[in-house]
This record gives structure tokens, C-alpha cells and sequence, in this order.
């Protein structure tokens, strides 16, 4: 009888400091202790990146292993057994910070790390206290290389963990080391400055004090902040954003706890585009145009005025226009909808649209498991991007596929108007004019086949039949195909559930009585009241209606705003409860972090207006989560599970199964085109964002 | 960038040697062969190799930082290395230095007026077994004596007279 040949084994069992412990084979004992509540200490190892074996802190003996080894770099392997805590260790460890520390300056009281610092965490607890280096410390001064970034060469410890994310990570590869032995520092790819996404992930990734961000240097101390985690407001990914907050004043952001679908990525927009919060433009008091002037008014005269006007436009049968910002809450959005459809009796409510979702929603009905996740991007075999320039609009989008591709060797194939960042990694990459992507994938078919799976990202470019032709085509593939419409903002998707649509209630369901969309109701003469909250319509177009009534909720005096009756001065997305939803249907909360004196949320405001014109009863209360419960409890697709949500994780909205029979309008589909340094109307205020050298920026460069 | 064929010959013959699609193993011999014509590392002839390569200018800085036989100042027409690692000291390569420093009035990494010579001090050229030695270009100069010193500089220096 002959033996059949061993299986390999599918877990590994070993011992560390006496506790018996298994992991699947190829982990690295240092990920394997970590998941074990066993830290081992490492400055140069992250997880995510490649290996560098640089800093020699994460040693430990190994039994039967005459050295000492470092657990970054070794697998575990059957039966080791390892001490992570010795006399030998804490000896080697120590003298590791020992020669660490004869560069590093022991400027901690000023060092914007101090309090959070891995070295300074390190040394307290090995405690190389006393150093046997008595000669001078090579001190090079502080370099400036973008508005955002600072780089201290005498901190740094050389761990190349801000080389690896950036080359790795961000697939920018902007910093390098140069020199050698004691000279060595990081250089940036500019020669004296950064040409890169100023995304600030070198800066968060720091274990020291060495790169500084300009925008929280020398200004707090981490202990002095709150730390709130939200959901940044800019583009549609949805990051996980952690704002640190200090007497009402947003401090930075970042997501080290590497909560929320994003990890610990974030973009330039994430981690410093909350600086339009503090503007001094901000408007701070409701205003009402008097004799040609806007002039600023209490609270209770301008919703007074305004729940007057309603009320006599609505008696007189006039004809309402609202339109809803694609940055709102879904709270905000469905108060929103119900207050015009059953509170003004209208179904002119629209939002601007950036993404033909609903036609893919039909034209997918009856396959549940069509619309891919953020995880779907780091896991899928394949990927196609059609007509996205992904690093540039969809950072995190871009992010979760160079992962896949570093960690799943995923293939990545694009078809763009021009030169992508993908096409470093991809496995083709397809050029042609805009507006001909969808008859370039021919050329993909033949190689698509012979993939395992698939996930589509198309752009602004394939609306209408088109989509309709992509689903068809990838039917043809004859593999699993899941899709991501790209959407512009941080709800714009929400806005689409919540049923801020001329022609669709909540939850894709078809409006008996459609109403008009944005550019009808802009180009309407017969236009009474044209009610905008958080949006700016009128940026580019005028307005028809000569004799409508306007009213403009928005945190700036922008074109809209600048042209209104009546403006409220509203509170920002970091400013907000609630929640929203993102380009992949993901919905999280957004917590309230700071306050703006005198604003007040959108909510809140359309509550306001409600109970003057004495529709509160019918509209319902204007609070985040009693608007939340009736959307969880009759929304389709809302209905996720509460805990995800509650301790800030990111539910997946059900997919909305079955045909939406309704007609789109293409010719209102269409991306705003932002780069990574703009972010529409509200980009503008961000003085961080045009700031930097690589403002605007262009899409279709890289 | 333009080199003489035979330069670009060496160049391109780089290839050869390496496996396909390592196009980035060519960094470091084609710098050394650029330099060897250019007398020194250009910002134009990183980027140059950059671009053969196929990695970042950056990436090539950092190997250019980390090498310290590629220069970014100009070297000499002769670039004479005098080693003073420990098997040329103890064997006199410390004298060898100050004689060469006096005689032609320059120090480490600095070039004559008339562009000729530059000179460096090196450690371990690795020829140990044959101290002290002195490297002029690529060739090397072993047993090394001030008088066997002086005649290489006579001798550099009257080629071009």
C-alpha cells in the first residue's frame, strides 16, 4: 500500500515565550505575534510594505538558532520555539537604541511626535537611558519640500518605511535615500523639493519625528486633542478619517488606528482638505436680500421669511426646484426629498449627477452580488478601469488596487483617455480618444477571458445604453463580474438612494409624478422658488426664472449663494451626525468633531423650516437618527446591520434587486473632473489644497 | 543624450549580461561608463540613464549618493586614488598621501587648475597583499614608493606637455 504523498500543511504550529500558537503558513512570526497580542517591537517593518531588515529591533531567539533572528523576516515554521522578552533581547534591543540615539536629537519637548513617538516609546521601555557616544551629533538643518512636508534629517532613523509608501503605497515613489553610512537622509525626487500627491502618508507613517506636516507643526500636543473619526467629505471613496480636535478647532487628520474601509490611506484632500472649516469666509449668520443686499438677519426672521414664502408659492400652486448637494448626509437627503415631495408637493428635487448608477443598477438586476466593495478592489483577481483617471479622481480606489496587485498579483487593465498610473502595474493599458473607451475593449476580450474574476470601474464616459453595452459585453466574458459606477462625492451615491432624483423615490423606487432635473429646473422660466442646500448650480449657468425666490444653504458665499434671496449659513460635513454613503455602497457614520458658531446643520435648518410652515408633524422630527431609523426601516437596501455602524465600521448597503424602469438623463451625467487637489466648489476653500505646487493638477498625466 | 559609438557600444552591450527585463541591473555599469567619458555624473546623464533603466532619476541619485566612485563634481582627466586603509598605512600610504596633496597643491576630491589630475583618498582599493598602492583611472599601482609616485605624476603630466 503505498502512502499518499502529504498534503502541505494549511496551519503551523509553534511557541512563543511558552504560549503554543498557529498561524497559516508564510506568516511572519512578527504578524503572527502581533495577532497573538505578543508585540515585538519594529521600526522599519509595516505591515503592507515590503521587507526591509533595517532597524534590528525586532530580534528574538529562536531555539536551535545560534542567532539571534529578526522576526520580520522569518516565517514561522513547525515546532519553533521563541522567546520574545529576554535578558539577551532587552541587551540587543538597547543597544540598538543606542546607536539609534547617538544621531537622534533628544529634542522631544518640542518634537510635534513627542507623546506618540515609537522611538521615544521604545526607549522608555528598554530604557537606553545613558548613552557611551560622546562625540558631536551630525545635525543637518530642517528642510521645507512642499507646503505640506518638512523633513528633519537629524531625526530620522533611516527605516524606509516613507521610501516603501510611497513608492509602494501610493505608487508615486517621490523619496529616496541618498548618501551612505552616517550621511545617508531621505531625498525627495524635486532635488530640493517633493513632486508628488502630497498625500502625507510619509509624514503619518513616521515611527519619529522626522517628516512634519506644516499644518499641525508646533501647534498642539497629541494628548491636548480629542480624537473623532469621521468620514472625509470630499470625493466619493469614503475614507475613514480621524480628526484631531482641540477647543473646537480642527487640528489634522489622519486614520492611524487604521479604522474604516481605507486602513490607514488617505489623500491630500483626507488629511489636510479640512482647512476650509476654519476659513474666514465662512458664513456665520443667516442672511436676507434687502434692497438688492444680502444683509444678515437672526435666525428666526430669515426662517420665518422663508417658511412665509414657501407657504404662499406652495398656496398659489407655484412651481418648487430643489437641489441638494452631493456632500449632505443621508439624513439630510431624505429629510430633504420628503419635504418636497410631501411637503411642497413637488418632485423638482435633483442632485448633479456624476455617475449613470441607476441605468447599471437595471441593467444588473437579478445578480445579487454585482456591485463590488472597497475589499473587492484589494481582492479581486482583475480589474478593468474604464475612463477614470483612478490616482487622480478615486485615490483610495487607485490605492486598494496597487495592494492588490503587490499582495494578490492581481491584473490590472485600463482603458483611459490618456496616460494613467495604473498603467505602471497594469497588465495592458489601452489609450484612446474620449468617448471611445467602450469600443477599445474589443481589444480586451480575447486576454479578459482567461481571467478568474473581474471587477469593472467605469467613469463619466459610460453612461445610458452604454452601460447597458458594458454589462452586456462582460456577460460575454463568460466570468464573474462585479461593477463600481465612479461617482464624484462623498454622497453622491447617497443621493441616488435617498431619492433625490426628479424621477426615483428612496430606494430606486420609480415617482408616479417625476418632476424636473437640475438643468430643467435651471433653464425653467416658469421656476417660483429654486431651494439649494450645499450645492453651487449656478457656478457655471444662470439662472432662467427671472422672478424665482432663492434660497441657498452653504457654508460660503459662493456664485449660488452670492445671487440668493435667502442664504442660511450651514454647518460642514465635519460638523454633521449622520451618515453617508460611498462609491461602493458603503454607508458610515459621520460624527460631529467641531462647531462653527453660528451655523447650523442642513437637518437642522430644513427642520426649522418645517415647523414654520407647521409641517413638522408631517415631515417628521429633524433628528439624525430618528431621519436614520425610518431609512434603515423603508429605504431598499438600508436595511444593514446597526452594529457595523455604530462602532464606526462601514455596512454594506444591500443591493437593490430588480429593474428601475426609468428613463436617465445622460446628458446630465457628468463628472466633475476633480484632480487630487480639487474638490468642486468647496475645494476652493481649502487653502492647503491650492497651496501646493501640483495645483490643479491634471487628470490623464502620469 | 549622445555618446561617442564606442561608449554607446559599451552601453548597449550591457544589456547582454543581464537577464531579460532586468533593465535596472545596467545602473551602476552604465553610470561608470557614462562618467568614464563625461568625467563626471551629470544631472542630464541621470536622467539619461534613468529612462534606459526604467526606473526614477531619483533612484538613480540614490545609487550615485551611495557610490563613492561616481562623482557629480568634475574629476580630473587622471583621477589618482591613494589609499590609506590600514594594510597601505602601515606599509607608508599616509606618506604617499601628503606627498601627492603637496606636490599638487590640492586635497581630497579636488581637481588641478588645469583640469588634469583630481585626487582622492580611498578606502581599501583592494590590493592589499601588494601595499601600499595608488589607483590612477583603473590601473593600478602597487609597491607604491614617493620616487615610483613622483615618476606616474612626471608621467601624466608630461603627455600632456
Amino acid at each position: 500500500m503505498s502512502t499518499p504523498a502529504a498534503a502541505p500543511p494549511t496551519v503551523i504550529n509553534f511557541t512563543v515565550d511558552g504560549r503554543q500558537l498557529s498561524a497559516p503558513p508564510g506568516t511572519l512570526l512578527i504578524d503572527a505575534c502581533k495577532r497573538a497580542g505578543i508585540e515585538i517591537p519594529a521600526f522599519c517593518y509595516y505591515e503592507g510594505y515590503s521587507l526591509q531588515a533595517a532597524c534590528r529591533m525586532c530580534l528574538v531567539e529562536v531555539e536551535k538558532m545560534p542567532k539571534l533572528q529578526t522576526a520580520c523576516t522569518l516565517p514561522v515554521m513547525e515546532g519553533m520555539i521563541v522567546r520574545s522578552e529576554t535578558e539577551q533581547l532587552t541587551k540587543a534591543r538597547k543597544g540598538t537604541l543606542e546607536f539609534l540615539l547617538t544621531n537622534h536629537p533628544l529634542d522631544c519637548p518640542v518634537c510635534d511626535k513627542g507623546g506618540e513617538c515609537e522611538l521615544q516609546d521604545m526607549v522608555f521601555r528598554y530604557g537606553a537611558g545613558e548613552s557611551r557616544f560622546t562625540e558631536m551629533k551630525n545635525h543637518e538643518p530642517e528642510r521645507q519640500w512642499s507646503p505640506v512636508v518638512f523633513y528633519d534629517p537629524a531625526r530620522c532613523i533611516l527605516c524606509y518605511r516613507c521610501v516603501r509608501a510611497c513608492n509602494e503605497g501610493m505608487g508615486v515613489g517621490a523619496l529616496g535615500i541618498t548618501n551612505r553610512g552616517v550621511l545617508s537622509e531621505i531625498a525627495p525626487n524635486g532635488g530640493d523639493h517633493l513632486d508628488c500627491d502630497e498625500c502625507g502618508a510619509c509624514i503619518d507613517i513616521c515611527p519619529v519625528g522626522a517628516l512634519t506636516s506644516n499644518t499641525y507643526r508646533y501647534k498642539t500636543r497629541p494628548w491636548e486633542m480629542q480624537h473623532v473619526g469621521t468620514v472625509c467629505t470630499h470625493c466619493s471613496n469614503g475614507c475613514k478619517t480621524t480628526l484631531g480636535v482641540r477647543n473646537d478647532e480642527i487640528m489634522r487628520g489622519n486614520n492611524r488606528d487604521r479604522s474604516g474601509i481605507n486602513g490607514e490611506f488617505l489623500c491630500v484632500k483626507g488629511r489636510y482638505g479640512f482647512d476650509f472649516n476654519a476659513h474666514e469666509e465662512r458664513l456665520t449668520s443667516p442672511m436676507i436680500r434687502i434692497n438688492g443686499k444680502l444683509e444678515e438677519v437672526s435666525w428666526s426672521k430669515a426662517l420665518g421669511f422663508v417658511a412665509e414664502k414657501f407657504k404662499s408659492v406652495s398656496a398659489a400652486g407655484g412651481k418648487f426646484g430643489v437641489v441638494a448637494g452631493t456632500h449632505l448626509t443621508n439624513e439630510e437627503l431624505f429629510y430633504l426629498q420628503k419635504f418636497s415631495r410631501a411637503g411642497l408637493k413637488s418632485s423638482n428635487i435633483d442632485h448633479v449627477r456624476s455617475g449613470d448608477f441607476v441605468t447599471l443598477l437595471d441593467a444588473v438586476s437579478g445578480n445579487l452580488t454585482s456591485l463590488a466593495t472597497a475589499d473587492d478592489l484589494y481582492n479581486t483577481k482583475a480589474a478593468l478601469v474604464i475612463g477614470a483617471d483612478l490616482s487622480q479622481q478615486h485615490p483610495f480606489l487607485a490605492f486598494q488596487l496597487r495592494a492588490d496587485v503587490r499582495h494578490h498579483k492581481a491584473k490590472i487593465f485600463t482603458v483611459t483617455p490618456g496616460p494613467v498610473r495604473e498603467a505602471k502595474y497594469s497588465a495592458a493599458s489601452v489609450v484612446v480618444p474620449e468617448g471611445q473607451e467602450f469600443d477599445a475593449l474589443n481589444n480586451l476580450t480575447e486576454q479578459l477571458k482567461g481571467e478568474k474574476e473581474l471587477v469593472i470601474l467605469f467613469g463619466d464616459s459610460i453612461k445610458g445604453q452604454r452601460v447597458r453595452d458594458l454589462v452586456a459585453w462582460a456577460g460575454t466574458l463568460g466570468i464573474p463580474v462585479k461593477y463600481v459606477c465612479l461617482v464624484d462625492y462623498s454622497n453622491s451615491r447617497g443621493a441616488m438612494d435617498m431619492g433625490v432624483m426628479p424621477n426615483l423615490l428612496p430606494g430606486y423606487e420609480a415617482d408616479p409624478h417625476p418632476g424636473m432635473s437640475v438643468k430643467q429646473m435651471l433653464a425653467s422660466d416658469a421656476l417660483d422658488v429654486l431651494w439649494v442646500v450645499g450645492e453651487n448650480p449656478l457656478r457655471e449657468t444662470k439662472l432662467a426664472s427671472k422672478n424665482a425666490f432663492v434660497v441657498a444653504h452653504s457654508m460660503f458665499l459662493d456664485e449660488t449663494a452670492s445671487t440668493a434671496d435667502v442664504v442660511f449659513p450651514s454647518a460642514s460635513a465635519y460638523e454633521k451626525n449622520g451618515t453617508v454613503t460611498n462609491v461602493t455602497g458603503q454607508v458610515q457614520r459621520l460624527k460631529a468633531a467641531v462647531r462653527t458658531m453660528g451655523t447650523k446643520t442642513d437637518l437642522e435648518i430644513l427642520g426649522l423650516i418645517a415647523k414654520e410652515m407647521g409641517m413638522a408633524v408631517e415631515i417628521g422630527v429633524w433628528s439624525h437618527d430618528v431621519v436614520f431609523k425610518e431609512i434603515h426601516k423603508s429605504v431598499r437596501g438600508y436595511n444593514v446591520p446597526l452594529p457595523i455602524l455604530i462602532t464606526g465600521g462601514a455596512a454594506v448597503t444591500n443591493p437593490v434587486n430588480g429593474r428601475v424602469a426609468v428613463d436617465v438623463l445622460v446628458d446630465e451625467i457628468r463628472s466633475a473632473g476633480d484632480t487630487l487637489f480639487t474638490s468642486g466648489s468647496l475645494g476652493r476653500y481649502s487653502k492647503l489644497l491650492t497651496s501646493v505646487p501640483e495645483f490643479p493638477g491634471a487628470l490623464y498625466k502620469r | 543624450m549622445t555618446f561617442t559609438p564606442e561608449t554607446e557600444k559599451r552601453l548597449q552591450d550591457i544589456w547582454s549580461r543581464y537577464p531579460a527585463g532586468r533593465k535596472r541591473s545596467a545602473v551602476i555599469p552604465m553610470l561608470m561608463y557614462a562618467q568614464d567619458e563625461l568625467g563626471m555624473v551629470t544631472q542630464e546623464l541621470i536622467a539619461e540613464v534613468a529612462q534606459r533603466c526604467e526606473v526614477s532619476p531619483l533612484q538613480v541619485e540614490e545609487v550615485v549618493g551611495y557610490y563613492s566612485m561616481l562623482n557629480k563634481q568634475k574629476m580630473g582627466k587622471h583621477h589618482v586614488q591613494v589609499c590609506t586603509n590600514i594594510a597601505c598605512l602601515l606599509m607608508g600610504g599616509e606618506e604617499l598621501w601628503q606627498h601627492t596633496t603637496k606636490r599638487l597643491g590640492i586635497g581630497h576630491k579636488q581637481i588641478t587648475a588645469d583640469g588634469l589630475i583630481s585626487l582622492e583618498e580611498v578606502e581599501c582599493a583592494g590590493a592589499c597583499s601588494w601595499a601600499p598602492c595608488v589607483v590612477d583611472g583603473y590601473e593600478y599601482h602597487h609597491h607604491m614608493t614617493i620616487e615610483k609616485l613622483d615618476q606616474l605624476l612626471d608621467s601624466i603630466q608630461k603627455k600632456v606637455q
